[in-house]
């Protein structure tokens, strides 16, 4: 949490730019956003997280008043959505799924209709204009017309378009879905770049994407609030339990991977081994170690003392819904298997 | 007013970058020149069969060429204007820019009438073109212009009213075919409610008042009639006062 400067005489309060309370939204078959509340400080960077179909979008376009909630109130910098939607539109730089751009129409032209949209006139529009196309990177393509750029590049004019006003709060659903994988560490660093005069809320179903780029983690699932930390603690939590991918050779051809797999579970620390594959003289495990345990140089060295070769050692990525499932409580395996619960949080 | 600019304008710029304004003007043309060329021609057989037969008849362009050209101007409209409306809102919808708009400082009524004063400034445009043809009539005649400017006033509010049905049809839909089909079939329906005159009911009555066509004559034969201008006002405001209220269903379902 940051303190805003002057606000000194109380550090310990902070500015919330959106503070989100009891948030319901409501169709007619489903619930889409079920109750949400949270609250994001001045400057910082939010991570929507949570998968297809979370209600993310759903928040999202309340917030920037495209649609009302059901029922619980939002904020957007101190003006509630509902009554002075006016003055939250100003103030909101809102970048959809789907940019919202025109084909037809050039960049700059583009650039220029939006900033007018949102208030802005004569020479402050012409420097906006300048200024968003010089940080988005798109200078380049200033005179072109938007149906015949790159993905890439219409992202980033989808980006120039949401800053062109200078908004108190930046609201990006996806913003690098569908990029190759330059394009995507372009418009991370850019976000990364945004932050702290601006306030940000970006959505995502990729968990090394709010790594990377935010401070702070909202997660919800089927419209339910999940958790709600800073990454940190977050990281904490889901990777408590480590998991490793471990592939082990055989020197004289051959290797059984019973063996192998009683010889590391045996390791110190180790809480649970799966062998996924065996080709040939090759196996690769599944290691699960206990919670805070590092075992990575101990299974090392044990298949090295075995006479084994040691092909491959690596932590296995956490998927967004193994995280999932360990906040939720709701893992699986570990139902299935009631001894192990050192995964649970 | 300065949004409704913003907007009318981006709309304006996206008929003249595509090639939508330039084809419609085109056919637009090509069409309404054979009616002026069809209809002139009957004009001078009927007056050099007068002048032949010695009888003069009394032979008045007003009456033979510019009214039957300008109700015909009405027809074409017809099949025109729903090409204009139709992409107004359905492309938007459909490629998500509309969020955009919505999410914008700016009033969804400034939306809908920016987007509908581009449609009727179009629709000038090609208005204009049939006026090209009209001052050949002045050069090589002598015609009262002041029914003309009536009947102009009069064919410009039933565009209006047209369009303002094209662009709350455009709303409902994401897809510009069905948005410029169901357009097309409710003004035609518009339309042919003149013919259901044939009985004296009193229902036979108000579905003939509502069409579209009886409102118009009285403009085109010259006649200025605050009855016929408050039937098209009424539609307009009908029109773009759904559309609003579409938008506004769009933000609770979506």
């Amino acid at each position: 949490m940051q303190t805003v400067p002057w606000l000194r005489v109380s550090p310990t309060r902070t500015i919330f730019m959106i503070t989100v309370k009891e948030l319901t939204k409501r169709y007619a078959r489903n619930t889409a956003v079920d109750h949400i509340s949270f609250e994001v400080a001045k400057g910082q960077i939010v991570g929507f997280l949570g998968p297809n179909g979370a209600g993310k979008t759903t928040t999202m376009r309340i917030l920037t008043c495209f649609m009302p909630p059901t029922s619980g109130t939002a904020t957007v910098a101190g003006f509630d959505v509902l009554e002075q939607p006016m003055e939250v539109k100003k103030r909101i730089g809102y970048l959809p799924e789907t940019p919202p751009l025109y084909l037809e129409m050039e960049t700059a032209e583009y650039l220029k209709f939006v900033g007018q949209l949102k208030g802005l006139s004569g020479a402050e529009l012409k420097k906006r204009v300048d200024y968003v196309c010089e940080r988005c990177a798109i200078v380049d393509v200033r005179n072109r017309l938007i149906g015949k750029l790159s993905k890439g590049y219409r992202q980033r004019v989808g980006l120039a378009q949401a800053i062109i006003h200078n908004p108190d709060v930046l609201i990006l659903d996806e913003p690098t879905a569908g990029l190759d994988p330059k394009q995507i560490n372009e418009t991370r660093d850019l976000i990364k770049d945004l932050a702290g005069s601006h306030t940000i809320i970006l959505s995502t179903h990729i968990l090394p994407e709010v790594e990377q780029t935010c401070e702070q983690v909202v997660i919800i699932n089927k419209g339910k609030l999940v958790a709600t930390d800073s990454v940190r603690n977050l990281q904490a939590r889901a990777r408590g339990a480590e998991s490793m991918v471990l592939e082990v050779g055989g020197r004289n051809g051959s290797l059984e991977p019973s063996t192998v797999q009683q010889k590391l579970e045996r390791v110190s620390g180790v809480s649970r081994v799966v062998c996924k594959q065996q080709v040939d003289s090759r196996a690769v495990f599944e290691i699960e170690s206990q919670k805070g345990r590092l075992v990575r140089g101990d299974l090392a060295r044990a298949v090295v003392e075995s006479g084994w070769d040691l092909n491959e050692l690596r932590p296995a990525a956490m998927s967004l819904e193994e995280v999932f499932l360990q906040l939720t409580g709701k893992d699986k395996e570990a139902a299935a298997v009631p001894a192990d619960t050192g995964a649970q949080s | 007013m300065r949004n409704v600019w913003i907007i009318c304008r981006k709309e304006l710029r996206s008929y003249f970058t595509s090639p939508v304004a330039y084809v419609l003007l085109t056919l637009w043309g090509l069409v309404f020149g054979y009616f002026f060329w069809i209809i002139l021609r009957h004009f001078l057989m009927d007056s050099m069969e007068s002048q032949m037969s010695g009888q003069m008849y009394p032979l008045n362009l007003n009456e033979q060429v510019i009214r039957p050209l300008l109700q015909n101007v009405a027809v074409i409209g017809l099949f025109f204007l729903p090409m204009i409306t139709m992409r107004l809102f359905a492309e938007e919808k459909r490629s998500g820019s509309i969020e955009l708009l919505v999410t914008s400082p700016i009033r969804d009524l400034e939306i809908i009438v920016g987007k509908w004063l581009a449609a009727m400034l179009l629709y000038c445009c090609l208005l204009l073109f049939t006026v090209v043809y009209l001052l050949f009539l002045f050069k090589y005649g002598n015609p009262d212009w002041k029914p003309i400017l009536i009947a102009y006033s009069g064919l410009l509010l039933e565009a209006g009213a047209m369009l303002a049905i094209g662009t709350f049809i455009s709303s409902l839909t994401k897809n510009q075919i069905i948005a410029g089909a169901t357009t097309f079939a409710v003004l035609i329906l518009l339309w042919v409610f003149a013919w259901s005159d044939f009985s004296s009911t009193g229902w036979a009555h108000v579905i003939s008042y509502m069409s579209l066509v009886t409102h118009s004559e009285s403009f085109m034969r010259g006649v200025i009639d605050l009855k016929d201008g408050i039937y098209y006002a009424t539609l307009i405001f009908l029109g773009l006062f759904f559309t609003a209220r579409s938008m506004e269903s769009l933000r609770w379902r979506s």
